[in-house]
């Protein structure tokens, strides 16, 4: 039996689980650029304006640290630069999972032992993965060469754009198949390779940030770091740029290597085992642990911080920002009209609507974190461990308590931080605003991310089986309202559902205690309202 | 004695489905009660209404003297709970899960701990996304036992254990038995009930079908007979309270009812006997009896095919 044996098979059985992860992945991915290439045609027509917003950005090394180097002020240069670095995320996201869906994952649950006991070769899993993976990556190419095109931008970028991203996910898939061999649960081989996503996004953001500014304002040309990452070469390649189609040779020599160093590392190990074993934990438990906040903490530990470092970073972003904005955008009457509407201010200072639009995106994000830390709740009831814990002397209350303050804490610190790190960020480009105010206006956003936290509770207790979808609906819903209110013309009946219409704009305005003091009593009421019916209720599991 | 445990006629429905319908159970202190019932019998149900987790629609339940749905936390703190799908959190090690449990009925003995741990042979620095069904199981029987409790509810916890682990259990159970405590075991695998369980309730679509003492149960059911004589055997079949018999000649398998059993042996006296055995019913004929799809006349059909 050749080692190959049965992958065309494994092949089939990878495609019939994904069809319908893949697809949408996809398809996800090409409607996203295309209504971002949609927006660039829309907002930027001539060359002069498309000029002057790649100008401001390129002064920022926080902007060219997330979205990479200008290439130019054709509107496809405009489109790859707003939009290149995410769709190369995505494709190397959409790969490793794929992969590590189709590898490790098999071996953890036992799918493979079940699999290898058949008539198939010790290379034919990881064979299909890799073959799945490849085909997507070029699907995921061809459809994002379609959605350029489709908006009607020229061919020749778009294919190299397409080429790059697909590219760069087949080099990420080859990591992810090492990732695969190196660890014992697809959770670490997955932490693995996001984890280079992650530090290949970084290191070229470090390399676009010191990159070298053209005379001219409108490109930027990497730093060294930039051609060390798996992600920057993508960007390299430069589409609709001053396009190079041979940095897109690394990516795939990077694949073969990795395949190779994968095949190699797999002969050497036994099914289900890994070259790094699982480290081992703790064999008693810290006090923290020892209670239902303990507990709640711990299990959202990891995220919080994700979430907290994501809002730092966003928020130094944001803070780097205000002095371009006013420079940029100036002389701009439409932006500063719909910064006006979005901060729910008539005409304050540009720079203080801006910052209190910034804020009310804090907002949202804080909300949304609150959202996940809750639906927390449901998974821990639905098959979870909620039944033993419940069965202790832990009353219900309690259980739910501990979970929303670990949402409305966690909540409060990115706040906190998001509004610190946007006020020191400002203060170093020269901004006045100040921190405490910039603190202050992030904490304004609190009472409103809580209400949504108590929604999400109200749900819990009284719907179980729909917290899920109704949770994300009722943030959408007071998203759309409340940020987005204004600008799409809703009567104010309708904007005033959302708690976000009712958060002082601060610091384009004064603060107001009134409608703070009134989200807050409204919060807790839907929180108690929450825990009385989930008292009443059954166990959903 | 009190009762640890009493229920009356409980209901409780989900949509359409009835899963108890007037269950009685009485579970004295300090008896280990095996709860037996096929998949689906609402066992698991009856757990979860007396930890208070589930609300039961009508009927009465009393818990330690207490009402599980209203002194739920009260009462927690006095019982152990293993559930029959253990799921612990796959980024704590099995060392905290215990501990995590314990903590959180009211106190862990750590003496206790570390005796079980040993005795269930469970690694608890591993984190629990790496533990097999088995291991999820000793995690929570661990938890369990090393508390200081009155009350342990088992929903059929040895479900993944080896036989060796089983020993493990049985011995444990016998531990907190001794101490005083009080054991509810709902359990698929007779022999454990049968080596543990002082009494038995066994249930059937949500109703109590039959409850008492393993001897009692027996009085009521049939012995199984295997017989050899020196000449044919002939007009068993004729006796009242004979069933399923195979006769051969000399030799004749049946089973009997305990009622019958005199006038069988008087019979049988007559045809110079020379082996018989006979044994009790094991709790898997018993519960044929009850669930089994041979009822009487369906085995009395197959013995008459048999006879032919």
């Amino acid at each position: 039996m050749s080692a190959y044996a049965g992958t065309g098979r494994l092949v089939r059985l990878a495609l019939r689980r994904d069809r319908v992860q893949l697809p949408v992945w996809i398809a996800g991915s090409a409607v996203i650029l295309a209504a971002g290439a949609a927006a660039v045609i829309d907002e930027f027509p001539d060359a002069a304006g498309r000029a002057t917003a790649l100008q401001g950005a390129g002064t920022s090394p926080a902007v060219l640290l997330m979205r990479g180097t200008p290439v130019g002020t054709d509107l496809g240069a405009l489109v790859n630069f707003r939009n290149l670095a995410f769709m190369l995320v995505l494709a190397a996201l959409m790969s490793t999972f794929a992969v590590v869906r189709h590898t490790r994952q098999n071996e953890e649950t036992g799918r493979a032992e079940m699999i290898g006991a058949a008539s198939v070769g010790r290379r034919a899993a990881l064979t299909a993965a890799l073959t799945v993976v490849i085909g997507a990556n070029l699907v995921f190419g061809v459809a994002l060469i379609g959605a350029l095109a489709s908006a009607g931008l020229p061919a020749g970028g778009a294919v190299t754009f397409g080429v790059a991203c697909a590219v760069t996910g087949m080099a990420f898939a080859g990591i992810a198949a090492v990732g695969a061999q190196l660890f014992q649960s697809a959770r670490s081989a997955n932490a693995f390779a996001a984890t280079a996503v992650g530090v290949a996004y970084l290191v070229r953001g470090i390399g676009d940030a010191l990159g070298e500014r053209a005379a001219d304002g409108v490109q930027v040309t990497s730093a060294w770091p930039s051609w060390v990452s798996p992600l920057g070469w993508g960007m390299l390649a430069r589409p609709y740029g001053a396009e190079r189609l041979w940095v897109l040779v690394l990516p795939i020599l990077l694949l073969v290597a990795c395949v190779w160093g994968a095949f190699a590392l797999g002969g050497r190990r036994d099914l289900g085992a890994g070259l790094i074993p699982e480290r081992p934990g703790p064999a008693a438990a810290s006090r923290m642990l020892l209670s239902p906040l303990g507990l709640a903490w711990r299990l959202n530990r990891a995220s919080t911080i994700g979430w907290l470092v994501g809002s730092v970073a966003f928020g130094l972003g944001v803070g780097s920002l205000g002095d371009v904005v006013n420079d940029a955008l100036g002389g701009n009457e439409g932006v500063s009209k719909l910064m006006g509407q979005l901060a729910g201010t008539g005409s304050a200072g540009l720079v203080e609507a801006f910052f209190a639009a910034m804020m009310n995106v804090f907002g949202a994000v804080a909300a949304c974190f609150a959202v996940q830390v809750l639906l927390r709740l449901r998974s821990e009831e639905a098959g979870g461990p909620a039944e033993a814990v419940l069965a202790t002397a832990v009353g219900r209350a309690r259980w739910v308590a501990a979970h929303l303050a670990c949402a409305v804490g966690g909540a409060a610190a990115m706040l906190v931080l998001a509004g610190a790190a946007t006020g020191l960020a400002d203060a170093a480009v020269g901004g006045e605003v100040g921190v405490l105010t910039l603190v202050g206006a992030g904490l304004a956003q609190l009472p409103a991310a809580t209400t949504v936290a108590g929604f999400v509770v109200l749900v819990f207790g009284g719907l179980p089986r729909m917290v899920v979808s109704l949770a994300w609906a009722g943030l959408v819903v007071s998203l759309a309202c409340g940020l987005l209110g204004d600008v799409f013309g809703l009567p104010q009946a309708v904007r005033d559902v959302s708690p976000f219409t009712h958060v002082p704009a601060i610091p384009a305005v004064d603060a107001t205690p009134g409608p703070i003091i009134g989200l807050v009593v409204v919060a807790a009421a839907l929180a108690a309202a929450g825990m009385v019916l989930f008292r009443r209720r059954d166990l959903a599991t | 004695m009190t009762d640890a445990i009493s229920v009356e006629g409980l209901v409780k429905t989900f949509g359409r489905t009835r899963a108890l319908n007037g269950l009685d159970l009485v579970v004295q202190t300090g008896e280990v009660h095996g709860f037996l019932g096929p998949n689906g019998a609402g066992k698991t149900t009856t757990l979860r209404v007396l930890l208070g987790l589930l609300r039961a629609d009508s009927g009465r339940a009393q818990v330690l003297g207490g009402d599980p749905w209203q002194d739920t936390t009260r009462l927690h703190r006095r019982l152990a709970y293993v559930p029959g799908d253990v799921n612990l959190w796959p980024n704590l090690t099995g060392g905290e899960a215990v501990d995590l449990f314990g903590d959180l009925r009211g106190g862990l003995d750590q003496a206790r701990r570390a005796e079980l741990l040993e005795r269930f042979r469970l690694d608890p620095t591993k984190r629990c996304r790496t533990y097999s069904k088995g291991n999820r199981q000793k995690v929570a029987l661990i938890a369990a036992f090393a508390s200081d409790v009155e009350l342990f509810v088992l929903d059929e916890p040895t479900s993944g254990l080896d036989p060796l682990m089983e020993a493990a259990f049985q011995q444990t159970v016998r531990e907190v038995s001794a101490a005083g405590a009080t054991v509810l075991l709902s359990s698929h695998i007779f022999s454990e009930v049968e080596a543990l369980c002082s009494k038995v309730s066994i249930i059937r679509d949500g109703v109590t079908v039959e409850s008492g003492t393993l001897a009692q149960l027996r009085h009521l059911t049939r012995t199984s007979v295997v017989v050899e004589a020196a000449q044919p055997i002939t007009g068993l079949d004729a006796l009242p309270g004979v069933h399923d018999l195979v006769a051969d000649g000399g030799r004749a398998g049946f089973d009997v009812d305990a009622a019958a059993l005199p006038g069988v042996l008087r019979h049988l006296a007559s045809f110079e006997v020379q082996t018989l055995t006979s044994r009790p019913p094991t709790l898997e004929e018993l519960f044929m009896r009850h669930y089994g799809d041979a009822p009487e006349s369906a085995a009395e059909a197959t013995s008459a095919g048999a006879a032919r």
